[in-house]
């Protein structure tokens, strides 16, 4: 990784110096190892305080929505993207939430994020590959991952097994912690809608805590309908959380659902094919419906 | 001890309308059916709210000496207010406060010449501080009093036929009188009286800078207006103004209405203009 | 001073929570937050921190203050009544105890105006404040004149070697002591607890954020206009992502919305936790004073080390408990902005 950093270090310097770029996101080293903060390089000199390692957490895509909007000339904005972050870019750029033109996008290796205990974190041990989507350029792209995968959906699996009391108290206990602090949503790539309906005071939904006890859940679940068929599955959401709830099994199960009725579907990683969720053809598969003319039964 | 978040209840008994945006309403206690919920000086705040729509904070714009009842003249621009201006009389509303500090009537400014300036609903603060000093028991307190008002048109004065048939006159609940100059943003027919914004306006008039200006409007407004009254050589230290910022608990304790390390509802809403060089520019 | 066995202080923990609600560092999710004991509870005393502050057992996240009724044009009110019931906190770090007489400033300052739900948790609530024997790379109290090893609170606790020793500091703590003396033995001499003080304090100082009070004293140079209007704060800012978790889980942030709820049947007034990161927080129907991050973030800043100090006789509102440095989602945090704008590199 260390080299990766010198090579990011190095290609960063080239397009300040050459005026390609007017910047560059990337991370700024801290205190300890669990302390990286994301940052907007503007010059060659200040590249020395650049990070990357197996600490580096945050992702850096969807900081592009404000940067590559700014003016600065007409130039472009460089950016690192981990694998994962590819899709994060992928579906910014499907949602046009990005400007492909003003983005040097420099995809960069990643060897498995870390948590400050030191443990590989759950979004890596379901990692996606070391596969890069719609970068201009790759730093280390030969990269493999090198650790033991858990099955991404056997958490998914795991609560579908229980019995509807059982899974609706598992859920009731998890979102219980739940702070309203909006972390998840805050860095979620897919979240970035201009207002959000919770930020809303006029949506009479808005709100910052609970006024009954029911409200924390109303909130994460019509999260995770939004962002069904659009979540990239990075993770994020989980890392984020101060209070450790298992947001991405939300996700999951709505990607893994999607999965086996379209077929499978990755969002962000292709910017031609139609989001299952937001599209439609007249073979799509109609979860629920009951077919008078097969007895009744669900069909799907 | 009583929570101070929990209100008190009061009765609507007449509500006003002033302008096509702005309604006085007047208040008295809900249990006895008369009487000021609870005393205030001017330029203080009271928390109006309606269970299930919202709570807000609102300049008392009666004068303290008038214990019967408070009134509010309140401009419709959220979901509160515009609640407020369905409402008919007989209509309970929940109330708490008073709250913040209020103009010096009983120090800087006795004895002092006073140049009230609002603009719009910026006269609501300054309608309380004008009748407290017009007041019969108070006037002998202080020098002349000037009192210029500019709204965008006619139709958007505030308190006209108060400040028209009172006011200039020396009539109604005090008989103080006071030089009052109006103006409105652009000619309309039908009106005699100056025509342009609130800060020309000022300067045109050149008063004598040994007045105390007691000024309240739109921040646009208060900028302008104290530009040109530096201008007009008056000392900052002589201008006081009132800020508005959102507020929740009224109490200086919620968090969100400081300037600085001032919360406008417990430290302000009146600042005196010199302190202003001394707090951020973030109102 | 008196002495309990590790191994026994179940016992320890019966007794007290003979006197009231017993509130311990309990393992949930894995997470700690201090939660009701009760037998078999997974009590955490060797982490540093609750993964949560102890504010919300004092302030809690929602709390009801009235309950109202609207029937034609009249409304009745019911307001909720004042906490009364006695409780007690054992595990609460010096920090967090700093946390609580910072936010006492906030809520009990004003004898005209203050807040009977927080008082009425603070008369009945016990502190039995447990010292720090090996900080976090993420604590800085020091920079605060926080002693680790010496917390305040009703009683003092320290755990050494399987042992743990107990101190009254106050009269509410001296009535704690007689309630569980029976189950405790006398420890003459302070040897054992000198040791474990000095290595803690040893331990600080040889933490990451140990010069964090030279940069302090740095920022503290400046006046506030100059600090306000640094140039620093929009690259400071540029990573914030607007979420509320730094003050959430600050053992200091009081700001505090106050919300309605139509049950249907009636509304409930309710306060919760609010913050300065969000983008409504000063919205109003005429605009935004705060109109982008930069000015939320900076607000949260200049209030904890410039606005707060100088309301209240110096005191900051930051015990460097670390834990907005360890739970921010892109560890932007309190310790950078210092450095930052006092004029020190990370790192």
């Amino acid at each position: 990784m260390q080299n990766v950093r010198e090579l990011m270090i190095k290609k960063a310097g080239e397009m300040l110096s050459s005026g390609e770029v007017y910047g560059v996101l990337a991370w700024e080293r801290g205190d300890f190892a669990c302390d990286q903060t994301p940052a907007l390089f503007t010059s060659p000199e200040s590249l020395s305080r650049l990070a990357y390692d197996e600490f580096t957490a945050p992702m850096l895509s969807k900081y592009l929505i404000n940067e590559a909007k700014k003016p600065n000339e007409g130039k472009k904005v460089m950016v690192f993207l981990k694998p994962c972050d590819t899709y994060n870019f992928g579906h910014l750029l499907s949602e046009h939430k990005v400007e492909r033109d003003r983005v040097y996008a420099v995809g960069v290796a990643c060897s498995g994020i870390f948590s400050r205990e030191k443990t590989l974190l759950e979004k890596c041990l379901a990692c996606k590959g070391m596969e890069f989507h719609h970068c201009d350029e790759v730093i280390g792209g030969e990269g493999k991952i090198t650790w033991d995968k858990l099955d991404r959906f056997a958490g998914v699996e795991m609560i579908e097994s229980m019995t509807p009391s059982e899974r609706f108290e598992f859920w009731r206990g998890e979102l219980s912690r739940c702070i309203r602090c909006n972390a998840c949503r805050n860095v979620c790539p897919v979240c970035s809608c201009v207002k959000c309906v919770f930020d809303n005071p006029g949506s009479g939904v808005m709100s910052k805590s609970n006024a009954d006890e029911f409200e924390e859940n109303m909130f994460h679940i019509i999260r995770a309908f939004h962002v069904a068929g659009r979540c990239t599955d990075c993770g994020e959401c989980s890392r984020v959380c101060p209070r450790n709830i298992p947001l991405h099994l939300l996700n999951r199960k709505f990607i893994k659902d999607v999965n086996a009725l379209f077929g499978p579907y990755q969002a962000g990683a292709s910017l031609d094919d139609a989001s299952p969720l937001t599209s439609y053809s007249v073979n799509d598969p109609e979860p629920g419906y009951k077919d008078k003319a097969k007895g009744g039964e669900r069909v799907a | 001890m009583a929570n101070p978040l929990v209100p008190d209840i009061g009765l609507v008994t007449a509500i006003r309308r002033d302008t096509p945006d702005v309604k006085t309403f007047r208040v008295v206690r809900a249990d006895t059916g008369a009487g000021v919920c609870f005393p205030h000086m001017p330029g203080q705040c009271a928390m109006l709210s309606i269970p299930g729509v919202g709570e807000a904070m609102f300049s008392i714009t009666s004068s303290p000496t008038n214990t019967e009842y408070m009134e509010f003249s309140i401009k419709k621009c959220g979901c509160l207010t515009e609640w407020l201006h369905e409402m008919e009389e007989g209509q309970e509303v929940a109330i708490r406060g008073p709250y913040g500090n209020h103009f010096p009537v009983e120090a800087d400014m006795l004895g002092k010449d006073l140049l009230f300036i609002a603009g719009g609903i910026g006269l609501a603060p300054l309608r309380s501080v004008i009748n407290y000093v017009r007041h019969d028991d108070n006037r002998a307190k202080y020098g002349s009093i000037d009192i210029v008002y500019g709204a965008r048109s006619k139709d958007d004065l505030v308190d006209i036929d108060e400040i028209k048939n009172e006011w200039s006159s020396g009539s109604g609940s005090s008989s103080g009188t006071a030089t009052v100059h109006l103006t409105i943003d652009r000619a309309q027919e039908g009106w005699d009286g100056d025509v342009g914004f609130v800060p020309d306006y000022v300067k045109k008039l050149n008063f004598d800078t040994s007045k105390t200006v007691l000024m309240c409007g739109p921040p646009i407004m208060i900028k302008f207006v104290l530009a040109a009254l530096n201008g007009l050589g008056f000392d900052k230290s002589r201008i006081y103004t009132t800020f508005e910022m959102r507020m929740k608990c009224g109490i200086g304790k919620c968090g969100r209405c400081n300037i600085g390390s001032r919360y406008v509802c417990k430290d302000g809403p009146v600042f005196r203009c010199d302190e202003m060089d001394s707090m951020p520019d973030e109102y | 001073m008196l002495k309990i066995l590790m191994s026994d202080i179940g016992r320890l923990f019966e007794r007290l929570s003979s006197v009231g609600t017993l509130y311990l560092p309990i393992e949930g999710g894995g997470q700690t937050a201090f939660a009701p004991w009760r037998a078999g509870a997974d009590v955490q005393l060797d982490r540093v921190n609750t993964d949560l502050s102890v504010k919300g057992l004092f302030f809690p996240q929602t709390e009801d203050i009235a309950f109202f009724k609207r029937e034609g044009k009249k409304i009745s009110v019911l307001p909720s009544s004042d906490p009364d019931e006695p409780f007690a906190v054992f595990g609460v770090r010096a920090c967090d105890v700093r946390g609580l007489e910072v936010l006492d400033k906030v809520f009990l300052d004003d004898p005209a105006h203050m807040d009977t739900f927080y008082k009425g948790r603070r008369e009945n609530g016990a502190l039995i404040a447990l010292a720090c024997s090996s900080p976090a790379e993420t604590c800085f109290c020091g920079a605060f004149g926080v002693d680790l090893a010496e917390p305040s609170g009703d009683v003092a606790a320290w755990i050494v070697d399987n042992t743990l020793y107990w101190e009254a500091k106050t009269q509410r703590g001296e009535r704690l002591t007689e309630a569980v003396r029976p189950v405790m033995a006398e420890q003459s001499g302070t040897s054992a607890v000198d040791a474990s003080k000095k290595a803690a304090r040893d331990a600080l100082a040889a933490a990451p954020l140990a010069s964090l009070k030279d940069s302090l004293s740095a920022w503290g140079a400046n006046d506030m206009l100059t600090l306000f209007s640094s140039p620093l704060w929009a690259n400071l800012s540029m990573s914030c992502v607007g979420c509320g978790t730094c003050t959430y889980v600050c053992p200091t942030c009081q700001c505090y919305d106050v919300q309605d709820f139509d049950t249907g049947h009636g509304v409930t007034r309710f306060r919760c936790w609010d913050s300065c990161m969000y983008s409504d927080f000063t919205l109003m129907a005429s605009g935004n004073p705060r109109k982008t991050q930069l000015e939320r973030f900076r607000q949260r800043f200049m209030h904890k080390l410039v606005y707060f100090p100088e309301k209240y006789g110096g005191m900051f509102s930051c015990t460097g408990c670390g834990r907005c440095l360890s739970k921010c989602p892109v560890s932007m945090n309190i310790a950078k902005v210092i450095k930052a704008v006092g004029g020190v590199e990370n790192g």
